[in-house]
């Protein structure tokens, strides 16, 4: 019992160790890594000030707790001051904390102000990306350059380096230009958040968020969904590959010259066969179904309805055209109408129809889906 | 009911037997006592949900539940113990002491106080229930929405959404009635001389509490019924496809959330105005001033609530005023902490449980505190958001502010409830169990959601596994250490060194202290006519 006063100073001098090792190893994710915008800089010196407050009245309430427990004790023979309440500290003492409160609440509001002031500065950007979130995968959009990337978890396993922080496309941006994402969401609320490059803004079904940066180093940086998106929360990751002017420039035109070659082809008046738009669904399934329906087809029991052998799949074509151009209100299925072309729609309808065993050998042609629609 | 019949009743009326004492009472003592009872049952469930969230948080990788039943278990957990373990605890707390510490002869609504028990035990059935239900096929998605049951998600989930709507409006109506109860008496059931400024603290924090209790319910019930239209009857208030508002609902939910905050942890910080001068030997320092701003607390809680979602997409104008409002809320909670530690200051301190939860409580709950500035200032919020960060500062805050509170006053009051001294040796080494264990769990959370750790996620990349690694085994000791609880609670019970009327020497300093000049336990009807006020 007499030994007791020094456990507890004991305890939080180990936790206030803690805190000074934070700030030492910065290196060792201890704390927010290290940012490369000027914004995420300025919030990253707020984050140290307020740290460093906290650090110091931290301390001052350990150590007067601490004296207090060391010199006021009964088993020493000490005595209460039962007047104390009525001198005049004990009348007026309590008038200072507000006062002391009160100048470090005042200028540690000061030094956010400025940084608040340019989180909100929506002046024009150089490069604008619509950031959509949907369970549970990114889509990118260039706004003025028509350039659109669906960005997917890569599967990796529980040992990898990368396990839930890689993509198979990734948001490739310039360094040096001032970026503005806007943030919006199709289904539930997302958040996009990459601590070294930018903060977070929710995205909202029917609101548009806008965050910007200037990054100025080349590098890849990761971060993951921050909002409770439901089921897949935890599987989706962001990645962004900050590269110089030129480089991105060349990635821009790719990009385009892909995308004019895709929709084309999803113009053209052309039969498919099934081989083809089996082998073209395979790859819009892994990019947009997964998620959900797995790539087994099975989905999850209870949660996600299975394809493999389900009734849409193994059904009326039409049932299936329905569900996959409008989605189904008040579930996680998504209306695809907006998101995939015609080629792509029937490309997906023809794969789902005939794998995993759904030989209904029935072909999906770009014409249905128009009719379709 | 003249004065002289009453004591005549209760010379002859003891409690009724059997069942019936319990099911039918209207005495103020066996309903606090039920109270208890339940919150410790709660306590218990509460817990072993989320001794599966860390184990299953203890390595990358899917290895226990799944995704949907991890954050259903995490919905469940926060609303166990917020609504099943503190609030009850509190209020089982209130109606065991008040009534003493006023000198009132039981609640001023015997009844009513019976009505808002029961329909605990059914809510608190119906809440495992909406969780256990989403296992049944055919009932939809289980409730993976987290406590803040944001829409559109909580529109996407299944039967068990209902369930848990219908649950928040039974645990509403319970928590109204009792504190319309409990304000009902602490307003008109005083004993003559006992006025306003002569209450003990815990009181003064019931006061306070009940108030607030009964501000935030209703707007709670609003938003959730407002969510059960949406999802049934083809109102669009939480859908923008309908031109409803998703952030609404985020309003209307923090609107009760954060002052729910403040009614977690007023009642302790009432408990600790008791402690701390009793240890001391001396009177609370600064009474006064600490009554009156636990009204400015109450009052800036109630206009504050939109820090928690700093991140919709405020404008500059609403951001700044909810980040001005919510670190001035520093001043009122540095002034309790302030005041606690020069009630200590020169006093004859002693170092019993109670008085060791006491100053473990203001250390950490001064560490919550100090985060919680962190938090308020907008820029940076904008990183810790949703990250384990805010998970690691709630519960700095809620287990050492709330919870801890209630355990220094279970072993402060546990002789006078039940006649026995608890075990002085095993209640400390339940502290430094407890205490350790806690900040085990709890210190390496502020870490990896600087790393960047979300919340809510129940698998995480490879570079956060050693801070998880330590927080669940902190966690698993931090679960395990209530059964010494339990262990200690049931052997004060069951015997144990008989207590006196004031089984602890500065009881009574700078305060009447009423429910001291009672037996220990106290007779079934404490005071039959209104005892003096010193």
């Amino acid at each position: 019992m007499c030994k007791t006063w020094k456990s507890p100073g004991g305890i939080f001098s180990v936790i206030t160790l803690f805190l000074v090792s934070g700030a030492v190893f910065a290196d060792y994710a201890l704390n927010l890594p290290e940012p490369v915008s000027p914004l995420t800089g300025q919030i990253y010196d707020l984050h140290m000030l307020t740290t460093r407050i906290a650090f110091y009245i931290m301390v001052a309430v350990i150590g007067i707790v601490v004296y207090a427990m060391f010199k006021f004790r009964k088993s020493k023979g000490y005595e209460a001051d039962q007047n104390m309440h009525r001198n005049m500290f004990g009348v007026w003492g309590w008038i200072l904390v507000p006062v002391i409160v009160l100048g470090i609440d005042m200028s540690i509001a000061g030094s956010a102000s400025s940084t608040l002031a340019q989180v909100e500065d929506y002046s024009d950007a150089d490069v604008t990306v619509k950031v959509t979130g949907s369970q549970w995968k990114w889509t990118y959009e260039y706004m003025d350059d028509g350039v659109k990337v669906v960005s997917n978890l890569k599967k990796l396993e529980p040992t990898d380096e990368l396990y839930l922080r890689d993509v198979d496309n990734p948001l490739v941006l310039p360094v040096g230009k001032r970026v503005r994402f806007l943030h919006t969401a199709t289904d539930v609320l997302h958040a996009w958040w990459v601590p070294e490059i930018v903060y977070k803004k929710d995205s909202i079904p029917g609101y548009i968020n806008e965050t910007w940066t200037r990054i100025t180093k080349e590098g890849t940086y990761r971060g993951q969904c921050a909002e409770n998106c439901g089921t897949g929360h935890a599987y989706m990751p962001i990645v962004v590959e900050a590269v110089s002017e030129e480089k991105y420039n060349d990635w821009i035109h790719g990009q385009k010259l892909a995308m004019a070659k895709a929709s084309a082809e999803a113009s053209s008046d052309k039969v498919w066969s099934r081989d083809e738009l089996v082998a073209r669904g395979e790859k819009v399934y892994t990019t947009n179904c997964v998620a959900c329906h797995q790539a087994s087809g099975e989905g999850i029991p209870n949660v996600f309805p299975a394809l493999k052998g389900g009734k849409i799949a193994t059904g009326p074509v039409a049932d299936h055209l329905n569900i996959v151009i409008n989605g189904k209100s008040g579930t996680a299925m998504a209306a695809w109408k907006a998101q995939l072309n015609d080629l792509e729609i029937a490309a997906v309808i023809t794969y789902e129809r005939n794998a995993w065993g759904n030989n209904t050998g029935e072909v999906v042609q770009p014409a249905d889906v128009k009719a379709a629609k | 009911m003249s004065t002289a019949e009453m004591a005549h009743e209760a010379d002859h009326h003891g409690p009724p037997k059997g069942w019936k004492r319990w099911v039918f009472s209207t005495n103020h003592k066996d309903i606090g006592t039920m109270y208890l009872i339940f919150a410790l049952v709660m306590l218990f469930l509460g817990g072993a949900m989320a001794m599966v969230i860390r184990a299953e948080l203890y390595m990358p990788g899917l290895q226990i539940v799944d995704p949907d039943t991890y954050n259903n278990l995490v919905t469940n957990h926060a609303l166990i113990m917020v609504f099943g373990l503190v609030m009850p605890a509190a209020a089982g707390m209130a109606n065991w002491m008040i009534p003493m510490m006023i000198g009132a002869p039981d609640m001023a609504l015997p009844r009513l106080n019976n009505l808002s028990f029961w329909l605990l035990p059914a809510a608190g059935t119906m809440l495992v229930l909406s969780m256990l239900i989403g296992f049944i096929p055919g009932t939809g998605q289980q409730v993976n929405t987290g406590w803040t049951l944001y829409p559109p998600l909580s529109i996407q989930a299944g039967m068990g959404m209902d369930m848990l709507i219908f649950t928040i409006h039974l645990l509403g109506i319970s928590s109204i009635l009792a504190s319309i109860n409990i304000v009902t008496t602490i307003l008109n059931m005083r004993a003559p001389g006992m006025t306003l400024m002569k209450m003990p603290l815990f009181v003064w924090a019931w006061l306070f509490t009940g108030l607030l209790l009964i501000v935030i319910m209703p707007v709670l019930a609003g938003g959730v019924t407002m969510l059960l239209f949406d999802r049934h009857f083809g109102t669009a208030f939480f859908d923008a496809a309908g031109g409803g508002d998703p952030v609404l609902f985020q309003h209307l939910f923090w609107f009760f959330g954060h002052p729910e905050v403040y009614v977690l942890l007023l009642p302790s910080i009432g408990v600790l105005g008791l402690i701390i001068p009793t240890f001391s030997r001396k009177p609370l320092f600064g009474y006064k001033p600490l009554v009156w701003f636990m009204g400015i607390l109450f009052a800036l809680g109630l206009v504050v609530w939109a820090h928690h979602q700093y991140t919709v997409g405020m404008s500059l104008g609403a951001v700044t005023y909810f980040m001005i409002g919510t670190i001035l809320i520093s001043i009122p909670v540095g002034l309790m902490i302030f005041n606690f530690i020069f009630t200590m200051w020169r006093g004859s301190l002693t170092f019993e449980t109670p008085m060791l939860f006491a100053i473990a409580i203001i250390l950490m709950f001064s560490f919550a505190g100090v985060t919680g500035v962190m938090l308020a200032v907008v820029p940076a919020d904008l990183q810790y958001h949703d990250t384990y960060f805010v998970v690691a500062h709630f519960h700095y805050a809620l287990v050492p502010g709330a919870v801890f509170g209630l355990y220094a006053g279970v072993f402060y009051w546990l002789p006078k409830w039940t006649g026995h001294m608890y075990d002085e040796k095993l209640g400390k080494i339940f502290f430094w169990w407890t205490t350790i264990a806690f900040n085990i769990t709890f210190f390496p959370q502020h870490f990896s959601g600087l790393a960047g750790m979300p919340r809510r996620i129940v698998d995480y990349s490879i570079q956060f596994t050693e801070f998880n690694v330590v927080s669940s085994l902190g966690a698993f000791a931090f679960g395990l250490s209530h059964l010494l609880f339990l262990y200690i609670i049931i052997k004060t019970i069951r015997g144990g060194k008989e207590a006196t009327n004031k089984p602890w020497e500065g009881a009574q300093v700078g305060t009447p202290g009423l429910e001291w000049d009672l037996s220990s336990p106290p007779p079934f009807h404490s005071f039959t006519t209104p005892p003096a006020i010193k």
